[in-house]
């Protein structure tokens, strides 16, 4: 049994989720959904900075091309801590392949970085 | 003197998206006046997702979104100067800007597009007792440091006001190791939206105090504690409820208030949204010159932003070429009960089509009604299940409803038993 918000809509209906995955509470088929998902295999994208050299700021902003597994939001982080890039960059730029492991998702750069 | 057609203060997405706009409906003498060393705003420093779902139906991050704008005003090569603080406007529209090449330039435009942003509401403009030591900061200045410099506020970090920015940066220096202690907010409930709450909070077992305040910080130098107290109904702190928390860092999440003053100063009249009064088409008193944006009235979603920005574009390109549609502006808008603002101030009650009205409410509310009244004469009501102020209100009315009547348009909330 898990209690849940439905964060879908702005209603935020409160779910209730049982262990043959029954979703009550929810106002809408989008809260089914939405608690099955989060029940089973709770994802999220994740965005962050990496260090950037030769660029006019310190700081060039990544995030995850899909969202990854939950439980694995710290080690992605440790992922991106490690890295530094050079300029140029530019926005879709693959900064580091199947983070954690995971296949086919990849951080990616999410602003244009010129060399200066 | 040198004279062009458009003038735009500010090039974050507002700016961005009217200049755009005015450019395909056939102005080409245009300046974008940007104050920062880049395009783009705010959006720039605000590196998470959820920004796009109704412009490019898809989901970016800020600095992806602002790209984007950026792209579509390059394309048609318009003019853009970086670095360049807009100091002064008059109502022939003349303003004067100063940029390190430059100097100081004046510029005469026939029309203008006030873009400015909003700033954020500061430790001086709450009175918290005790020491004034460093390390107390706004959630915008802590997104600016941490996403552009790289540079982590503090280590334990305590957050006042619930709203977006203070909940996203709570997840975003928790993920860089800081510890977040908890969030105080003042309202009974969360001025953030709920996707905010679940994701930046639950996530990572954030407490939120409702009906709390920070009552004091101490520190010598650098902060070192502070205390919240549960609040009575009057927001005063209750003797007795004090929770102590040992952090280096206080983050202020407490609102933004339009960046407004260049119209203020004109003597523009101020709607409640503490930006400058407007019509339908977003021109303000003074012919000619238009606001849209978070200047205009504070937006939670850049969708909205640049929507708006449009209409403003589209409207003062009219202006310019002659062609505007003339405006009566005969109804005036007001906020009835329970809402906390309504833009536009004035509407029309002749023409085709719809009035679209944008608001918020003061405290989430569930089964009421949005109950409009013309003259005192209810003319619409639409129902709501849920209603919250983090989220604003966009509704269109059909002009048909107005029967070509003058007067005051009033838009009230009102309980669903209390509705005949
Ligand atoms: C810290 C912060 C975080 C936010 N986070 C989100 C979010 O996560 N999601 C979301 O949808 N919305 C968010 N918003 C709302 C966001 O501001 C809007 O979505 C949108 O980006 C606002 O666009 P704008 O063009 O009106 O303002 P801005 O992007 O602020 O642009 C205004 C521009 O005007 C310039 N300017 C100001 N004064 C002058 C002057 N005198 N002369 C010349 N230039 C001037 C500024 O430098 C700035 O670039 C946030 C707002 C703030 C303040
Ligand atoms: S269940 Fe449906 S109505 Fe309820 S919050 Fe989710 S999407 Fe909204």
């Amino acid at each position: 049994m898990r209690e849940l918000i439905c964060i879908c809509c702005p209603r935020g209906c409160r779910l209730t989720v049982d262990d043959e995955l029954n979703v009550t509470g929810n106002f809408c088929p989008r809260g089914i959904a939405y608690g099955k998902s989060e029940v089973t295999n709770p994802t999220r994208v994740v965005t962050s900075t990496v260090r950037i050299n030769g660029s006019d700021l310190a700081m060039c902003p990544v995030k995850t091309s899909e969202p990854i597994k939950k439980g694995n939001i710290f080690k992605c982080m440790e992922e991106i801590n490690k890295i530094q890039i050079e300029a140029p960059v530019h926005i879709g730029d693959v900064i580091i392949h199947n983070v954690c492991g995971e296949e086919g998702i990849d951080v990616i750069a999410t602003r244009n970085m010129e060399k200066i | 003197m040198r004279e062009v057609d458009l003038a735009i203060i500010g090039g974050g997405s507002a700016g961005l998206s009217a200049a755009v706009s005015a450019y395909d409906a056939g102005i080409r003498s245009i300046v974008i006046l940007e104050k920062g060393p880049f395009l783009g705003g705010i959006l720039n420093q605000c590196i998470h997702n959820g920004f796009g779902l109704t412009e490019f139906k898809e989901e970016l991050t800020g600095p992806e979104f602002a790209a984007r704008f950026i792209a579509q005003a390059k394309e048609r090569n318009i003019e853009y100067h970086l670095n360049s603080v807009v100091s002064s406007l008059t109502k022939d529209k003349v303003l004067s800007y100063m940029n390190p090449e430059e100097g100081a330039v004046e510029i005469k435009a026939k029309a203008i597009v006030m873009a400015a942003g909003c700033y954020e509401r500061s430790a001086g403009a709450i009175a918290i007792p005790g020491d004034r030591p460093a390390g107390i900061l706004t959630a915008g200045q802590a997104q600016k440091f941490l996403n552009e410099q790289g540079y982590m506020v503090g280590k334990r970090v305590f957050i006042l006001g619930s709203g977006d920015i203070g909940l996203i940066m709570a997840r975003r220096m928790t993920l860089e190791g800081a510890k977040v202690l908890g969030v105080a907010e003042l309202c009974a409930w969360s001025n953030g939206l709920n996707r905010n709450m679940v994701q930046c909070l639950y996530d990572y077992d954030i407490p939120l105090y409702l009906s709390h305040t920070v009552s004091k910080c101490e520190g010598k130098g650098r902060l070192e504690r502070v205390t919240i107290s549960e609040v009575d109904e009057r927001k005063q702190p209750i003797p007795g409820t004090e929770k102590v928390f040992d952090c280096d860092t206080l983050v202020l999440s407490i609102g933004l208030l339009p960046n407004n003053d260049l119209l203020n100063n004109l003597g523009i009249p101020q709607g409640r949204s503490r930006g400058s009064e407007v019509n339908e088409r977003l021109e303000t008193s003074i012919p000619g010159i238009f606001s849209a944006g978070n200047v205009l009235h504070v937006h939670d979603l850049v969708d909205n932003v640049v929507e708006e920005a449009r209409v403003a574009g589209k409207a003062a390109a009219e202006y310019i070429l002659g062609t505007a549609e003339k405006t009566d502006n005969d109804i005036k808008v007001i906020p009835g009960n329970m809402i906390g603002y309504v833009v536009p101030g004035y509407v029309s009650s002749k023409g085709e089509g719809k009035a679209t009205l944008k608001f918020r409410v003061r405290e989430p509310s569930k089964n009421v009604y949005i109950v409009y009244t013309l003259n005192g004469k209810e003319i619409k009501k639409v129902f709501k299940p849920v209603i919250i102020p983090s989220e604003m209100e966009i509704q269109s009315l059909p002009k048909s409803l107005f029967n070509g009547e003058s007067g005051t348009l009033t838009v009230s909330l009102v309980k669903k038993e209390e509705v005949k």
